[in-house]
């Protein structure tokens, strides 16, 4: 049975649409991520599960009762739910140990029971030797766990992390992300998990919800959601790619100065008119010479125009005989082409995506 | 997993009961609402409809009149009066620029020696009671019995003295030198996010200090010394301690001491409510300038960081620059004080400082001898406390309401609750005397009446740090008391109070401290038994008792040190020089 259910949910401020038309079931124990673009609505929806706001439309409902409606909101204190939030709101009058006992103080759990919970999960979260710290005393990370252990301890049904990690320098960033998978791996609680960070939501979690404009563009699990994007804005918002957008005419395929077969492409027989196609960088393969065995691949044969080093590989744009199209292709660091010369691109076409819907 | 995991969901289960709560719903914190907006009525609507209602109604019969306008304006001395206004505020003015100016740019922004302490004689003017200030030049500078009048004569000869303080100049004077720190304190501040680099593009294009300075940092810093102007020419127009003090003696009026006396009997005080309205009216208007000054576009430089920040070297004119904010100071704070301390210690402050002159005789007798003195000290203290605790409760609430939008409409108490920063007041005193001298609520004389007109007069300067201290706190800090289950009331018991300690420490004293010297609304106001510091000292000076009115200019003085001295400790020291006190 799904847990957290999200039906049709609206939320406007005053004639702007913030979040649109949200349907969404999330399965007890499942890490979902809400994936986009600043000002997406992801964590207007995310304030509207934790009930600091209430919908225009639709609704919400956490094992079937209805928690969320236009009518009526639960009020956050009333949910059994926790958050993270994006400031952690550490309460700096409080020590890590006073910090981390609230929402437990607030169930009126017993003292011996109340201690053994905060004791064990600061052991988990490594800040055991803290505990009488006051927040000010802590680094970020630290600060970090002490939201994540407040949050945890509780057992919440559902668990809410509002870019969690967005105030961590880089390297920390990593850790705590896994960190974060860790901890859910051992809890198993119902998580939804905002965040702008394509690689945070994919470390995380089983589905990733792309939300852009305040509607769901897809949602997926990250390797359905990376090769086989069903939007132009997905393929174009996680990871990097080339767009191909060409017309079928019979058997081939009509691009900008170029052609191909239609057979070529992945679902073929139900290509017609205009057709847009993602192609990764990291799938062009460059050559110095027409490859030997050309049997599965589509060769283009083209230029490069620019170049560029960036240690880990090489990022080329490659623009085609007769073309203006700029194809980009990241190449190994040994691969190397100058600027003006002549290259045979290899793409494998099962690694081509059909974008499908209007071209965008 | 445990006992507990069960619990939330139990919670759930319970709220399935459908609990109605769509539109008609009765929400209990409108109540709250309706208080706040009836508390705000009574303490500032009312009074103010009654002061313009009054000044158009006859004062036996009650029917509609402007007569009381006519009476007001009719004599050429009463249009005299505000004509000395005015002119009074623009001479005061321009003096505090003369004074402020340099020494805002000196210690904000080179090297001059001495910083430090130039900042905290400039606290020490800005917390100076200025009708104390005016005492104390009344020593230094009154027509030859003065200390200054008495050495030049002795240095020259001259049958006469130099300096006259009972004159228009002197007023300006005097009020100027305690005036300045709100330019002082507009400037810096602006100065203080000014970024070096700024200047430095300046310099590198060519252009040097004193250039760099007319030309980049001015301009910048302009609309913030507009607003100083504007601010301390409103001040200046209201005060009431020192042109009683100068101006009655010198044989000319001013608005505000020409409001007294439509209250001397008998009283017309629907004729001062007349002659007060247009005060009202050129505050109004020039607080609206004010407004318009600071929110305008294209000064973006001054909301930023200022990034790093180097002083200007001045070389040779470090001293010189040094000295003449010692010169300032010292007329604002050094003579004024010293002036003072000899009075209070002497049997007749004539008779200078000599060993067989000195006593503590004032202060004995002030606080136990004297009928009222004694008790004036004690009720300072304790409408001031009184009012500063009813100010704070108030604004908390609704600065509160207002930054977390509970509840529509709540912008108009946030207007409400700023609106009595434009009324003067003395304005304010007439106001209330309007609305709650009379029957059925007769509070004339009355502590309320005090209390209540102190705490309307400074619910701005409570309101405005309650809200920067609320909007200084997370959101977050308090959802996350409610996520985890606790109600909006525990996560501000726990959470926010706790936080905004410090804040609310700030701004009881920044209540309570000018609540404590607070003159002009206290002198419309008091009876027998309220009289306040304020006007304790304003008697005595009227009786020629100068010995005893400084021990009780001392004490008054040697108590606010005390508290800002506290204040400082807990705050940090520049608590009272910062901009945001509204």
């Amino acid at each position: 049975m799904s847990k957290l259910v999200l039906k049709g949910l609206g939320k406007s401020f005053g004639k702007t649409p913030a979040v649109q038309d949200v349907s969404l079931s999330i399965a007890q124990g499942e890490f979902v991520s809400l994936l986009g673009p600043s000002g997406c609505g992801k964590t207007t929806t995310l304030r509207m599960i934790a009930g600091f706001m209430r919908p225009t439309t639709g609704t919400i409902a956490v094992n079937g009762v209805v928690l969320s409606s236009p009518e009526h909101s639960q009020p956050p204190e009333k949910r059994g739910m926790s958050m993270i939030f994006q400031s952690y709101a550490i309460w700096p009058n409080m020590t890590v140990g006073e910090n981390v006992a609230f929402g437990l103080k607030l169930r009126k759990m017993p003292g011996s029971e109340l201690k053994r919970r905060v004791d064990k999960i600061l052991e988990v979260v490594q800040l055991a030797h803290l505990r009488d710290r006051y927040p000010a005393e802590l680094s970020g990370g630290q600060q970090q766990r002490v939201a994540l252990a407040r949050s945890i301890v509780i057992e919440p049904d559902v668990l809410l992390l509002d870019e969690p990690l967005s105030n961590l320098d880089a390297n920390l960033r990593e850790e705590m992300r896994s960190e974060i998978r860790r901890l859910h791996d051992e809890f198993k609680i119902t998580t939804v998990y905002v965040t702008h960070d394509q690689a945070e939501a994919m470390v995380t979690s089983d589905r990733i919800v792309v939300m852009n404009h305040g509607r769901i563009e897809q949602v997926d699990d990250p390797v359905s959601l990376y090769n086989r994007p069903q939007s132009r804005f997905v393929a174009g918002f996680i990871g990097r790619t080339n767009f191909l957008e060409g017309r079928v005419h019979g058997g081939t395929i009509v691009f900008p100065g170029f052609t191909a077969a239609a057979g070529l492409f992945p679902g073929a027989a139900d290509l017609a008119g205009n057709v847009t196609f993602s192609v990764r960088p990291q799938n062009v393969a460059l050559h110095h010479a027409m490859p030997a065995d050309t049997s599965n691949g589509w060769i283009l044969t083209g230029q490069i125009v620019e170049r560029s080093y960036l240690g880990e590989y090489w990022d080329y744009v490659v623009q085609p005989d007769n073309s203006d199209i700029r194809l980009r292709a990241a190449a190994p660091p040994l691969d190397i082409h100058d600027i003006g010369t002549r290259v045979w691109a290899e793409i494998d076409p099962r690694r081509i995506a059909h974008i499908p819907g209007p071209r965008g | 997993m445990t006992p507990l995991a069960a619990e939330p969901i139990a919670i759930a289960q319970t709220l399935a009961v459908p609990q109605r709560r769509a539109g008609g719903r009765f929400d209990p914190l409108i109540l709250l609402w309706v208080a706040l907006a009836a508390i705000l009525a009574f303490l500032v609507i009312n009074p103010l409809l009654r002061l313009v209602l009054s000044s158009l109604e006859a004062a036996d019969t009650g029917a509609f009149t402007l007569q009381n306008y006519v009476t007001a304006y009719g004599r050429p001395r009463y249009i005299q009066a505000l004509w000395n206004s005015l002119s009074l505020g623009a001479c005061v003015t321009v003096l505090c620029l003369i004074f402020a100016l340099p020494m805002a740019w000196a210690v904000s922004r080179t090297d001059m020696p001495g910083k430090g302490a130039i900042r905290l004689c400039v606290l020490g003017a800005f917390i100076t009671p200025p009708y104390l200030g005016a005492i104390g030049w009344i020593l230094l500078a009154g027509p030859n019995a003065g200390w200054l009048n008495k050495a030049f004569m002795g240095l020259t000869g001259a049958s006469e003295g130099l300096f006259n303080i009972y004159s228009f100049q002197g007023l300006t004077f005097i009020i100027a030198i305690y005036s300045f720190p709100y330019l002082f304190i507009f400037t810096s501040s602006a100065l203080d996010v000014v970024s070096s680099e700024m200047e430095e593009a300046a310099n590198i294009l060519g252009a040097g200090t004193l250039r760099t300075m007319l030309k980049v940092t001015l301009p910048m810093v302009l609309p913030a010394i507009l607003g100083g102007i504007i601010v301390t020419f409103l001040e200046t127009i209201a005060l009431f301690g020192s042109p009683a003090l100068i101006a009655i003696p010198a044989r000319f009026n001013v608005v505000t001491t020409q409001l007294l006396q439509f209250f001397n009997a008998p009283v017309r005080s629907e004729v001062a409510a007349a002659y007060a309205v247009p005060l009202l009216l050129i505050t109004v208007v020039l607080f609206l300038v004010q407004r318009q000054l600071t929110s305008r576009r294209g000064f973006v430089a001054l909301t930023g960081k200022g990034g790093e920040r180097r002083p200007i070297g001045l070389g040779f004119w470090r001293w010189p620059m040094f000295c003449y904010c010692g010169m300032v100071l010292s007329f604002s704070v050094l003579m004024p004080y010293a002036a003072l301390s000899q009075a209070a210690l002497a049997k007749a402050w004539g008779r200078g400082w000599s060993l067989d002159n000195l006593t503590l005789h004032n202060f004995q007798y002030l606080l136990f001898d004297h009928e009222t003195a004694g008790r004036s000290v004690l009720n300072s203290f304790f409408y001031a406390g009184s009012a500063a605790f009813l100010v704070l409760g108030l604004s908390l609430s609704i600065a509160y309401i207002v930054a977390r939008r509970l509840l529509p409409f709540a912008s108009v108490l946030s207007f409400l609750c700023m609106a009595p920063f434009v009324v003067p007041g003395i304005v304010l005193a007439i106001a209330f005397y309007a609305a709650y001298a009379p029957p059925p609520f007769s509070l004339y004389g009355t502590s309320l009446i005090l209390i209540l007109a102190f705490t309307t007069r400074f619910l701005p300067i409570g309101f405005a740090n309650a809200t920067a201290a609320i909007r200084s706190i997370n959101p977050e800090m308090e959802e996350a008391v409610r996520i985890l289950g606790g109600g909006r009331f525990l996560a501000a018991r726990k959470v926010l109070v706790p936080l905004m300690k410090n804040s609310l420490i700030g701004a009881w004293l920044l209540v309570f401290i000018p609540a404590t010297r607070e003159l002009s609304t206290a002198m419309f106001l008091y009876g027998p038994k309220t009289r306040t510091m304020s006007v304790m000292l304003l008697d005595l000076s009227e009786e020629g008792n100068f010995e005893q009115l400084a021990a009780l200019g001392f004490m008054l003085l040697a108590a606010t040190v005390v508290i800002v001295g506290v204040g400082s400790k807990l705050l940090g020291g520049d608590f009272m020089l910062r901009r945001d006190r509204g």
